[in-house]
């Protein structure tokens, strides 16, 4: 259907038309949003539809263009719609059109207003032509096309030092997992001869066995490609040890945190992974590796929030817990759980992010917690849809992210081996996140007022273009769950996405085993509780407890507020051997060596000519002796040839 | 006889040419050249070319050479003081190339394809009217155009050596 | 009877002492005085090769060697006045306006 074709061009068009206005001409300055906001919602509409042509005719195929032909390689670009690709889309236009709306209101009077909108239509035009690449090479391409932007985006106020290096750091994260990444899919080509997804899927297999010597070791091949290719969501999706950037990235806008932080760009590794499963799950040893990394980092990445004060960070540091859960769900067979996990994270993710955008703008630019407090009377809509957020993210029912996050506990439990390891790491989480978020509501909005007196008068609630976003996404994040109810014949996730992520019915129907399913629900639901009342304990109740728990066990709370010290360990063994390896290579090779070369150059011609000159002394006897001189010589020659 | 007579002549030559060259004296130089000239007329005469030597006995003794003493007087110029300071390797190198021509004579073949006799000079039924034969009929456009050469030079100089032409 | 070889000889040194004369010598009017040397030499060798060859080019060729020798002593000097009048000198080691 050539309506497809929409769905990206029309933000493409938008980043064009606004990027070409401000080039020639004044630009559109604060008057951007009337371009970009209509093209998301277009972009949202033409993707409802595809959703529904998909869901009930079956895949769409569109191929625009072809990009690359040489030999017997080829790869076009072109919009592909599967049923995995039409969640995504509706995720990623959902999340962008209400983003859209959201800056109309938070960026108002920002010097950068058109930019920003230019590059929010470039990055959704990015990642929705990673969504429906058919091959590994437009999917790279976009990949780096949405790292590109998250860089534009997050230091999108550059003349701030933090914003510019945090942008840079994500950047060059991002650089370590894509050069795995890239090196995968070289690999996959040399062994299959193209990049198709179809055709990877077909041969692929057929290198089951085969073993590849690097550096002495010998590797399945099919596990390296496996596990480069995850290098790639490794970074992307923030996971251990590469989620340094993600924090960061708040130096960005909050609508950015929202969209690319959350919902979408983060989402693209763990997309990756399920729509790469037929790779994966050539390799049992690459999905274990994928498991224990999604776990670890679920489990490490709620310690830290748990003493975070910036609200921002909390939200991130949780957002990498979440990706956690969505990593190990598909390191453990269950790509489909790990995908609806990401719809629902990502509508009360963006909630939560663009709530904590509207208490930073009502505060003008505080993002303290110990500063704040007592916002639910002055805040209202803010308040409401936070908390619904919240609910959500702890996993309580009838929530969304109480089916989600269930459904990945039940498989991880059921996965046999060591599956009750990362089912018990999973609830441990689910304690900490039920903790960590209601200590951030309690801090914010209840309990005596430790405001600025100077911000605490100007304190108002959020314009609508900013609270109806809030509230859209309340709803979502109360209804979406309800598609995946784990009851035969109402489950849709499982209905829709099944047949493509879990193909040859390695996804048991866990409809059918009723009796586990309600305990290990009841033990999740007890989790998220426990960790809500206790929450409320030590910040509404008693207060004062925490600061006792902080002086009692020092090291722990430093460890997790300074993020385990990841940040220094890597400045130390790798930032600076780096700085100081390329500050002596300039020194000698570019300065002493190529410099001086050049340079030399320079000075050996006048060192010569003034020598030369020498010659012309304007002295007609010095002229006659050198011919003289010279019919010696000739003479000489003769008589020796002679 | 001849052979005295060439000694002789050869002998003064050298000397006098010397002379030219290691005069202090710009006048004892330009005396020592005339005296070369006539040795050299002499063994003209010696060689059967008695119109030659005459001729320049009367052009370079009597016309160049007064011109030069003319200059020399005129500009009143006193003796210098030493030679040049290269003059030690422009001796060294006079020599170097007087060794390597006598090599380069001795080397070739003068005597096999010269006769050592040369024909008495009645065969060439007179020095003077054989050039003059040569020059009016073989060689008359040279001639003409020695002509030219000579009215050029004799304006170049009158414009060269005009007073205020290029004093400014 | 006298070789041509010894002609040719002497040419030769003439001639190289007309050389040395011309690098060596300071004073410009001597200096044109070694060139008549070499090109007195010249024509020594001219009239030598003449009588032995039996021919009379070399003899018409001394003519012209005259002619031009002439000519050059005559528009040499005039410059050499004209070189005077200007820099009041006649070593040729401060006519070096071409230097560099």
């Amino acid at each position: 259907m050539t309506t497809d074709a929409l769905i990206p061009l029309l933000p493409f068009a938008a980043f064009v038309v606004i990027g070409l206005g401000d080039l020639f001409g004044r630009g559109f300055g604060s008057r951007a949003h009337w371009i970009a906001v209509p093209a998301a919602f277009g972009s949202l509409l033409f993707s409802l539809i595809a959703f529904g042509s998909v869901l009930s005719g079956g895949p769409h195929d569109l191929p625009l263009y072809t990009w690359a032909v040489s030999g017997s390689f080829r790869a076009s670009i072109g919009i592909h719609i599967d049923a995995l690709t039409a969640v995504m889309l509706l995720l990623v236009t959902i999340v962008s059109a209400l983003v859209h709306l959201y800056s109309v209101g938070y960026m108002r009077g920002d010097r950068g207003y058109a930019r920003f909108f230019a590059y929010l239509g470039l990055f959704t035009f990015s990642m929705l032509m990673l969504v429906t690449a058919s091959n590994l090479l437009q999917l790279y391409v976009f990949w780096e096309a949405v790292g590109l932007c998250s860089y534009l985006l997050i230091a999108h106020w550059y003349e701030r030092p933090a914003a510019a290096a945090a942008a840079t750091k994500a950047f060059l994260v991002n650089r370590v997992g894509d050069f795995g990444f890239a090196l995968g899919i070289f690999l996959v080509f040399r062994l299959v001869g193209s990049l198709d997804y179809d055709r990877v899927f077909a041969e692929l297999p057929k290198h089951a066995g085969e073993v590849i010597t690097v550096a002495g070791f010998d590797v399945q091949a099919v596990t390296l490609v496996a596990l480069l290719l995850f290098m790639g969501a490794v970074g992307k999706s923030a996971q251990l040890p590469l989620h340094v950037w993600l924090p960061d990235a708040m130096e960005g806008p909050t609508p950015i945190s929202a969209l690319i932080h959350a919902a979408t760009m983060v989402t693209a590794g763990v997309f990756m992974i399920a729509r790469l499963i037929p790779i994966f799950s050539l390799s049992a040893a690459a999905m274990s590796v994928v498991a224990a990394t999604g776990a670890a980092t679920a489990l490490f990445a709620a310690t830290i929030a748990l003493t975070q004060n910036d609200i921002k960070r909390v939200v991130a540091y949780s957002t990498v817990s979440q990706l956690g859960y969505m990593v190990m769900a598909c390191g453990l067979g269950a790509s489909t759980a790990g995908i609806f996990h990401l719809l629902t994270h990502g509508a009360f993710k963006a909630l939560l992010f663009l709530g904590c955008g509207s208490v930073i703008h009502a505060l003008a630019g505080e993002q303290d917690l110990r500063k704040m407090g007592g916002l639910k009377s002055r805040l209202p809509v803010t308040y409401w849809t936070f908390y619904i957020g919240a609910l959500a993210l702890a996993g309580i029912p009838p929530l969304a992210g109480f089916f989600s996050k269930d459904e990945i506990l039940v498989r991880a439990f059921l996965s046999g081996g060591a599956g009750i390891l990362f089912w018990g790491v999973g609830v441990a989480t689910a304690f900490l996140t039920a903790f960590y978020i209601f200590r951030l509501i309690y801090a914010v909005f209840h309990g005596a007022s430790r405001l600025d007196p100077k911000t605490a008068a100007s304190v108002h609630e959020s314009p609508p273009v900013m609270t109806v976003p809030l509230v859209v996404l309340a709803v979502l994040s109360v209804t979406v769950g309800w598609a995946g109810l784990p009851i035969q014949g109402l489950n849709g996730i499982e209905a829709v996405l099944g047949p493509l992520l879990s193909p040859g019915g390695s996804s048991e129907p866990v409809s059918g085993q009723a009796s586990l399913l309600l305990p290990l629900m009841g033990i999740s639901v007890a989790a998220a509780l426990s960790g809500w009342m206790t929450a409320r304990y030590f910040y509404l109740t008693r207060p004062e407890l925490p600061e006792r728990l902080a002086t009692r066990a020092p090291a722990l709370y430093r460890l997790s507020l300074n993020k385990w010290y990841f940040d220094e360990l890597y400045d130390r063994v790798i930032v600076r051997p780096t700085r100081r390896l390329a500050d002596r290579l300039w020194r000698t090779v570019d300065v002493h060596t190529i410099d001086e070369a050049v340079n030399g150059v320079g000075r050996e011609t006048l060192a010569g000519a003034r020598i030369l000159r020498l010659i012309q002394s304007g002295q007609l006897q010095h002229y006659a002796l050198v011919m003289m001189v010279g019919t010696f010589v000739i003479l000489t020659v003769y008589l020796i040839v002679q | 006889m001849t052979t005295v007579l060439f000694s002789y002549f050869a002998g003064m030559i050298v000397l006098t040419a010397a002379g030219v060259v290691a005069s202090r004296k710009p006048v004892n130089s330009a005396l020592s050249l005339l005296v070369m000239f006539f040795h050299v007329a002499g063994l003209f005469v010696l060689l059967d070319a008695e119109f030659i030597a005459a001729v320049q006995i009367i052009v370079y003794a009597g016309a160049i050479l007064v011109l030069y003493l003319f200059v020399v007087m005129l500009l009143n110029l006193r003796g210098e003081e030493s030679y040049h300071t290269q003059y030690l390797v422009g001796l060294t190198i006079g020599l170097a190339i007087l060794i390597e021509a006598v090599l380069v004579v001795s080397r070739s073949g003068f005597a096999d394809r010269v006769p050592s006799d040369p024909a008495p000079a009645a065969s060439l039924a007179g020095n003077t009217e054989g050039i003059g034969r040569a020059l009016y009929t073989t060689y008359l456009f040279p001639f003409e155009v020695a002509s030219m050469i000579l009215l050029l030079a004799m304006i170049g100089a009158i414009i060269l050596a005009k007073k205020g032409m290029f004093d400014r | 009877m006298v070789p041509l070889s010894y002609y040719v000889m002497l040419s030769t040194v003439v001639f190289l002492i007309g050389v040395v004369g011309v690098l060596i010598r300071r004073n410009i009017i001597v200096l044109l005085l070694s060139i008549e040397l070499m090109l007195n030499a010249a024509n020594i060798n001219f009239v030598a090769f003449s009588h032995y060859l039996r021919n009379l080019n070399g003899q018409v060729f001394v003519f012209f060697v005259l002619t031009v020798a002439a000519a050059e002593v005559v528009v040499g000097l005039a410059i050499i006045i004209a070189l005077y009048r200007g820099k009041a000198t006649v070593q040729i080691e401060n006519i070096n306006l071409m230097k560099g």
